[in-house]
C-alpha cells in the first residue's frame, strides 16, 4: 500500500495547487470507483432477484472464470509471460480435492476445508513448473507451458490407481437444499473472485507489482536495475497458480464431477488469456470485464445453437476479432478514447480557475507507469 | 527381444521422416515470422480430410490427390498469413501472432467438427493395408512410400531454400527482418510465401498420418502440434537441420519405449524437452539468441 500512497502524493506534489481535489481524484478514477460499487450491489443482489437454475449456475461458472482470468493476469498480464497452461492448476486443485475427499472419507460440507489443500497443491506444482519454464522467455516460454500442460492431461488420464483414469472422480455429494444450491455457490466463488481482484489490485500498485511490470518492459534492464527476477516472477507464478487451483476445486465440487479433459481443458488454458487480452492485459479491471462478457456469452450459445462446436468457432473468431481490432483491450482503449473526450471538454471550457487543472492531467498521466 | 527392438527402430526412422517434414514446416514459418503457428497440427488434420474427402467422393488415388490438396493448402496458408498475422504490429506482436493462430486453430478445429463430426475415420487404398517383407520384417507399403515422399519433399524444400534466389531471400529475413528489407527483399511476399509453403508440407503430412496411423478426428490435432513444438523446441527453434535429425532420434526413442510402456511413449517427448532446456535453454542446436527477450 505505501508505494500507492507515495506515488499518488507526488503525483499531488506536481500540481500548482497540490491539494485541490483535481489532482489528487481524477475524474477517471471516480466514474471507475462508481461503476465497481455499482457492479458489486448488482452482483450481491443478482441471485435474490434471478431465481432461474441456469441463470445462477451460468453466474457461478462467471465468477469461476472471473477467478482464474484475475489470477491468470497476475502473473502473465503483470510479466508479460503468456502462459498457456494454467489448466495445469486449475485440473491440479480439482483432482487435488478428488483425490482427498475419496482418500481422508470427506463427505457432505466439510470438502470445503479441503480448498486451502487445493490451492496447497496448485502452488506446491507451480514452484518446479515455474522453475523449469522461468529459465527461457517468448515462444519457448509457451511452448514449455503447452507442453507441461500436456504432461498432466496425460497423467491424469494415465495415473488411473491415483486419477480413476477416464472416467473421473466425483466430487462428495452435498446434502443442501437444491433450491439454494446454486446460490451458496454463488456468494463463496462471489467471495473468491473479489478477494482476487483485491489482491491483484494491491500487487500492481505495490513494490513487487512494479518489480513485475519492469521485468515485463525490460527483463535484462529490470536485472540490471537490481530487481531480482527469478524469484519475482516465480513468486507470481505461485501465487496465480494457488488461485487458479482453489477456483478448478470450487469448480468441481458445483459440477460434482472431473474428468481428465474437462479438469485439463486445452480451451482452458486459452479462454482466460482471452477474456485478460479482451479487457485489456495487465490492467485490474480488464480480466473482471473479459470474464464477464465471455463466459456468459460462451455459456448461453452452448445451450442456445445446442452445439458446443459453433460456440467454439464463435470464440475463436472473437479472439481474432481482438487480436486485430482491440489489441490492447477494451478497458485501456476505452480510457484513453474517454481521457481524450474529457480533456477536449475541459480545455473547451473559458473559467479561468479550470485552466491549471486541465494542464494538470495529461502532465499526471504522463508521469504515471 | 532384438527382433522387436529393431523394429521400433525402423518404425521410428519411418514415423521420424513425416514428423520431420511437418517440423520443418513449422520451424520455417517461425525463423521468418517469429511466431509459433499453433495451428499447424490441424492444419495436418485439415489436409488429411482434404485426401479424405477426394478419395471417397471422387476416387482420386491418395498420392495423386496431394497435386491438389498441397496446392491447396498452400492458398489456404498465404490467405491465413495476409488476414490475420501480417497486420499484427508493436510490442505484443509475438504473444498476438501466437493468439491468433490459436484462434485460427480453434476456428478450423470446429469447422471440421461440424462438417466431418467427432467420428474417428482413416484413409484408405490398397497400399495401405498390402505389406512387402524386407529385412525378415513386414512393412506396410503406405509407411515406406510415406517415408519416401517425405524425403523428396524435405530435398525440394532444401533445394528451394539454398539453391534458389527466393531461398536466399528467405534465408536473409531468417538472418535479419531489418536487413534483408535494406538490400531490396520484399519482407512481406517471403513472409506470406514462407508461410503458405509451411502450410502447404502439412497437406503431404496430413494424408500419411491419415493412412499410417490409427484413424483420426478433428481432436487429434492437439496430440499432433504438442508433439511438433516440442521437436521444435529440442531442436532449437529455427534450425532446419535441427528438426530433421530431433523428428527422427525422438520418433526412434518413442516407439523404443512403446514396447514396454505404451501408455507413457508420449511423454518421453516432454520429458525430454524439460530436460534439454534445463541444460540448453536455446534448444541443442538452437542459437543463444533465441533466448533473448
Amino acid at each position: 500500500m505505501s508505494p500507492a500512497t507515495a506515488r499518488s502524493a507526488a503525483k499531488a506534489g506536481q500540481s500548482a495547487v497540490p491539494l485541490l481535489p483535481p489532482a489528487g481524484v481524477r475524474p477517471a478514477n471516480v466514474t471507475r470507483a462508481g461503476v465497481f460499487v455499482l457492479l458489486l450491489a448488482v452482483s450481491i443482489v443478482f441471485p435474490l432477484a434471478v431465481t432461474n437454475q441456469s441463470a445462477n449456475s451460468i453466474a457461478f461458472q462467471t465468477l469461476i472464470f472471473v477467478c482464474a482470468a484475475a489470477a491468470w493476469n497476475i502473473f502473465s498480464g503483470f510479466s508479460g509471460y503468456i502462459a498457456l497452461g494454467h489448466a495445469v492448476f486449475f485440473g491440479s486443485g480439482a483432482y487435488a480435492a478428488g483425490i482427498a475427499a475419496k482418500d481422508w472419507q470427506i463427505t457432505g460440507s466439510a470438502e470445503f476445508a479441503l480448498l486451502p489443500f487445493a490451492a496447497a497443491v496448485a502452488a506446491l506444482i507451480a514452484v518446479p513448473f515455474g522453475l523449469i519454464a522461468l529459465r527461457v522467455r517468448r515462444h519457448t516460454f509457451v511452448v514449455i507451458t503447452i507442453a507441461i500442460f500436456f504432461i498432466f492431461q496425460l497423467m491424469a488420464f494415465n495415473l488411473t490407481s491415483l486419477t480413476n483414469g477416464t472416467i473421473g472422480l466425483n466430487a462428495p455429494f452435498l446434502l443442501w437444499n437444491p433450491v439454494t444450491f446454486d446460490q451458496r455457490f454463488y456468494y463463496i466463488a462471489l467471495a473468491l473472485a473479489l478477494a482476487t481482484i483485491a489482491l491483484s489490485w494491491l500487487i500492481k500498485g505495490s513494490r513487487f507489482g512494479l518489480q513485475l511490470r519492469a521485468i515485463r518492459d525490460d527483463e535484462d534492464r529490470a536485472a540490471s536495475l537490481g530487481v531480482r527476477a527469478m524469484p519475482v516472477k516465480l513468486t507470481a507464478f505461485v501465487i496465480s497458480g494457488a488461485i487458479t487451483g482453489l477456483a478448478g476445486a470450487l469448480w468441481f465440487f458445483f459440477i460434482g464431477q472431473v474428468l481428465p479433459q474437462s479438469g485439463f481443458d486445452p480451451l482452458f488454458d486459452l479462454t482466460v488469456a482471452l477474456m485478460a487480452f479482451l479487457g485489456g492485459l495487465g490492467t485490474v479491471s480488464g480480466p473482471l470485464l473479459g470474464a464477464l462478457i465471455i463466459e456468459p456469452a460462451q455459456q448461453y450459445m452452448t445451450t442456445a445453437f445446442n452445439n458446443s462446436y459453433l460456440s467454439q468457432i464463435l470464440l475463436g473468431a472473437l479472439f481474432l476479432a481482438v487480436v486485430l481490432f482491440v489489441p490492447r483491450g477494451l478497458i485501456p482503449t476505452i480510457a484513453e478514447k474517454g481521457s481524450g473526450w474529457l480533456e477536449r471538454r475541459r480545455s473547451g471550457r473559458p473559467a479561468a480557475a479550470d485552466v491549471p487543472a486541465a494542464a494538470d492531467v495529461p502532465a499526471a498521466e504522463g508521469t504515471a507507469p | 527381444m532384438g527382433t522387436e527392438l529393431a523394429r521400433a527402430v525402423i518404425n521410428g526412422v519411418l514415423g521420424g521422416g513425416i514428423y520431420a517434414l511437418m517440423a520443418v514446416g513449422l520451424t520455417l514459418i517461425f525463423g521468418v515470422l517469429d511466431i509459433i503457428n499453433i495451428a499447424q497440427g490441424v492444419m495436418v488434420i485439415l489436409g488429411a480430410y482434404l485426401s479424405y474427402v477426394l478419395s471417397v467422393h471422387l476416387h482420386l488415388d491418395l498420392f495423386l490427390g496431394l497435386l491438389i490438396t498441397v496446392p491447396a493448402m498452400f492458398v489456404i496458408g498465404v490467405i491465413i498469413q495476409v488476414a490475420f498475422i501480417r497486420p499484427l504490429h508493436g510490442s505484443e506482436r509475438t504473444s498476438m501472432s501466437l493468439l491468433a493462430s490459436y484462434a485460427v486453430a480453434i476456428i478450423i478445429e470446429g469447422v471440421l467438427y461440424l462438417v466431418f463430426g467427432p467420428n474417428y475415420v482413416t484413409l484408405n487404398a490398397s497400399y495401405v493395408t498390402k505389406s512387402v517383407a524386407l529385412l525378415g520384417f513386414h512393412l506396410p507399403y503406405i509407411d515406406l512410400y510415406g517415408f519416401g515422399l517425405a524425403v523428396v519433399l524435405v530435398a525440394a524444400l532444401y533445394l528451394l531454400l539454398y539453391r534458389t534466389r527466393f531461398g536466399r531471400s528467405v534465408r536473409a529475413t531468417m538472418q535479419d527482418r531489418t536487413a534483408a528489407m535494406l538490400v531490396g527483399v520484399d519482407v512481406n511476399r517471403v513472409a506470406a510465401l514462407t508461410y503458405g509453403i509451411g502450410v502447404a508440407v502439412t497437406a503431404a503430412g496430413g494424408m500419411i498420418f491419415g493412412a499410417s496411423g490409427g484413424g483420426f478426428n478433428p481432436n487429434s490435432g492437439y496430440d499432433l502440434i504438442s508433439r511438433l513444438l516440442a521437436l521444435i523446441i529440442l531442436a532449437g527453434l529455427g534450425s532446419i537441420g535441427g528438426a530433421l535429425v530431433a523428428s527422427v532420434f525422438m520418433l526412434t526413442v518413442e516407439s523404443i519405449v512403446d514396447i514396454w510402456q505404451p501408455s507413457w511413449s508420449i511423454v518421453v517427448f516432454y520429458a525430454a524437452l524439460v530436460i534439454v532446456l534445463l541444460v540448453r535453454p536455446a534448444g541443442i542446436f538452437g542459437r543463444q539468441a533465441a533466448r533473448a527477450q
